[in-house]
């Protein structure tokens, strides 16, 4: 077996208890960051590493640091814990189980952004979990791991952890930043970005749960280390939700550049009671549905592959839907969230989702008309790119794909039109 | 009143925002209101308002954005079911239906003795573990998981008596 980088839990099982954590060279890597390097180092080290966003942008991480606007103070660093995409359960297992190095990643980023107050946003229904992390963090001060003069240094880190009330959209992290301060969790028209104007108006760096649980590996073993797992342009590795109908759903760390067969068949077990495989949604419900063809099953899950075919590898939640499954009740399905959650401020985004759901609700209500297919296409493409953010351009996506790779699936419903 | 029953909770809240920033404070603020009062009341926004030197709109238009906030009482106990794609592959359907089935109500509806409101929700990252939900109570959000029909009757019918470790 390999070893784990991230879901260390798997290999070490109480390493959410802190002496165990510590144990297994636990804020070595933040000890060493604060004690021998400066913070552009540390930015040149993440670069080098390749280390992409795994909230599903797949931006690159030191990249992104860098944008900060210089010299001004103070600065703020925000993990982005709203994990909601649906197929998406990494970041749960990772601040369930491995909280510490989590959190050791988010002094990293802080130390790097040379931000003094850190924010951990997590969706309110982690609630448990949420409020065992701040007894985690408690641990980290009363062991002077957090708190003043770390390390003998004059540099001091406080995180705090904030717990949002139930909005998807607050995964975008311009409406997480709204969220934070207090506001409807809704996009902020960009530029300016974070990393000028973020949390309360600073300089501000968000990143994913996942993302940051990257860093501690990479500062104790260096760049070029993490080079070696994943592909040339998608480095590192990742854990890859799987869910629906595979024999073993649940997370599996592999590196990036990993097919879609060998994670359905070889570690999901394949397609519950021997059933054959009919489509793949890569990206839960926020990119293209790509039909199970031999082509599909065998491209690499990164950053550059899943594109060719015609879709996303976005936060890699894998869904996987067998011969059983009617496409047109699916995209009834995912219509019927992006309706629930979009936020309503860009108009396109907001009515589009609407009639999609309306229109698509005709389904299960024995409704449906020839004519529908049509409209709905219509009524996707007038959304297209015309929303501030991602919402919207990721609601049309499997209506259209749906439509375009299994049209009987919906033809099949207008049999009884009149 | 919150202010004074809930005084070292606020302050430990308010602790965490620049003074300047206390609007940010605002969510956790109506998660105690929700505690003390069942759901978010028209008096607590006023409440929550002053607190944070707000106008109550700037506090009343996030119940309706946010699902955890509920600004009418309904069940005590809130059953959240997942239904969402990935749980539904897995049967959450079937399973929400079954489970309304048995207590007499349908999705969105609360028992007749204000007890018990079943809801189904939209993803709650817990898709390998389906069919599951959530409990939403005064006290906080609690994950059930890889749940049938029959444990799930179970883990209800304890909390209806005041078991919350069911």
């Amino acid at each position: 077996m390999p070893e784990h980088i991230l879901l260390r839990h798997r290999d070490i099982p109480d390493i959410d208890q802190l002496d165990v954590y510590l144990e297994h060279d636990g804020f070595k890597a933040f000890e060493s960051v604060v004690r021998e390097t400066n913070p552009e180092e540390v930015i040149e080290t993440v670069k080098a590493s390749g280390l992409r966003g795994r909230g599903g942008a797949g931006f690159p991480t030191g990249v992104k640091w860098g944008f900060l606007t210089p010299g001004v103070f103070p600065r703020y660093v925000v993990a982005n814990a709203d994990e909601s995409e649906p197929g998406t359960f990494k970041d749960r297992e990772i601040l369930e189980r491995n909280p510490y190095q989590f959190l050791e990643g988010v002094a990293i980023c802080a130390y790097a952004a040379q931000a003094n107050v850190a924010y951990v946003y997590c969706r309110g229904e982690f609630w448990d979990l949420a409020h065992e992390l701040e007894r985690k963090i408690e641990a980290l001060y009363d062991r002077g791991l957090l708190g003043e003069d770390l390390f003998g240094s004059d540099y001091h880190l406080r995180i705090y952890v904030h717990i949002g009330a139930g909005a998807y959209i607050c995964g975008e992290e311009t409406a997480l930043l709204e969220s934070l301060e207090g506001k409807l969790g809704q996009p902020r028209l960009r530029p300016p970005f974070p990393a000028a104007k973020g949390l309360f108006g600073k300089p501000t760096v968000v990143n994913n749960v996942e993302t940051l649980t990257n860093l501690p590996p990479i500062i104790n073993r260096g760049a070029e280390w993490y080079r070696s797992i994943g592909t040339e342009r998608s480095t590192g590795p990742k854990v890859f939700c799987l869910s629906g109908h595979v024999e073993r759903p649940g997370n599996y760390e592999l590196p990036l550049g990993t097919t879609f067969r060998e994670l359905i068949f070889e570690h999901g077990g394949g397609i519950r009671g021997g059933k054959k495989i009919k489509g793949i949604l890569p990206a839960g419900a926020s990119a293209p549905l790509l039909p199970a063809t031999d082509e599909v099953l065998d491209t690499p899950m990164d950053y550059e592959s899943v594109p060719k075919v015609g879709s996303q590898l976005g936060s890699a939640s894998v869904i996987v839907l067998d011969e059983s499954v009617d496409i047109a009740w699916m995209a009834y399905k995912t219509a019927s969230f992006f309706k629930h959650e979009s936020c309503g401020k860009c108009t396109p985004c907001r009515e589009g989702t609407y009639w999609m759901y309306q229109i698509l609700k005709r389904i299960p209500e024995g409704r449906f008309r020839n004519t529908d297919i049509d409209l709905l296409n219509s009524v996707a493409h007038g959304m297209q790119g015309k929303c501030l953010c991602a919402l919207g351009e990721f609601s049309i996506m499997p209506v259209i794909s749906a439509i375009e790779h299994f049209r009987p699936d919906f033809e099949a419903h207008t049999g009884d039109e009149r | 009143m919150l202010a004074t029953k809930y005084k070292k909770e606020i302050d430990r809240i308010l602790e965490k925002y620049p003074p300047e920033e206390k609007r940010a404070a605002v969510l956790p603020l109506l998660y105690l209101a929700q505690k003390e009062y069942g759901c978010v009341t028209e008096a607590a926004v006023r409440e929550v308002a002053d607190l944070l030197d707000l106008d109550p709109t700037q506090v009343g238009g996030l119940i309706g954005f946010y699902t955890l906030l509920h600004g009418k009482p309904e069940g005590k106990i809130r059953i959240q079911i997942c239904t969402d794609l990935s749980c539904a592959l897995r049967g959450a359907e079937e399973f929400a239906e079954k489970i309304c089935e048995n207590l007499g109500i349908k999705l969105g509806e609360t028992t007749e003795d204000g007890m018990i409101t079943v809801e189904g929700v939209k993803c709650l990252a817990c898709c390998d573990k389906a069919p599951m939900f959530q409990v939403q109570d005064a006290e906080g959000i609690h994950y059930y998981e890889n749940q049938t029909v029959e444990s799930a009757m179970e883990i209800i019918e304890a909390l209806r008596k005041g078991d919350r470790n069911a």
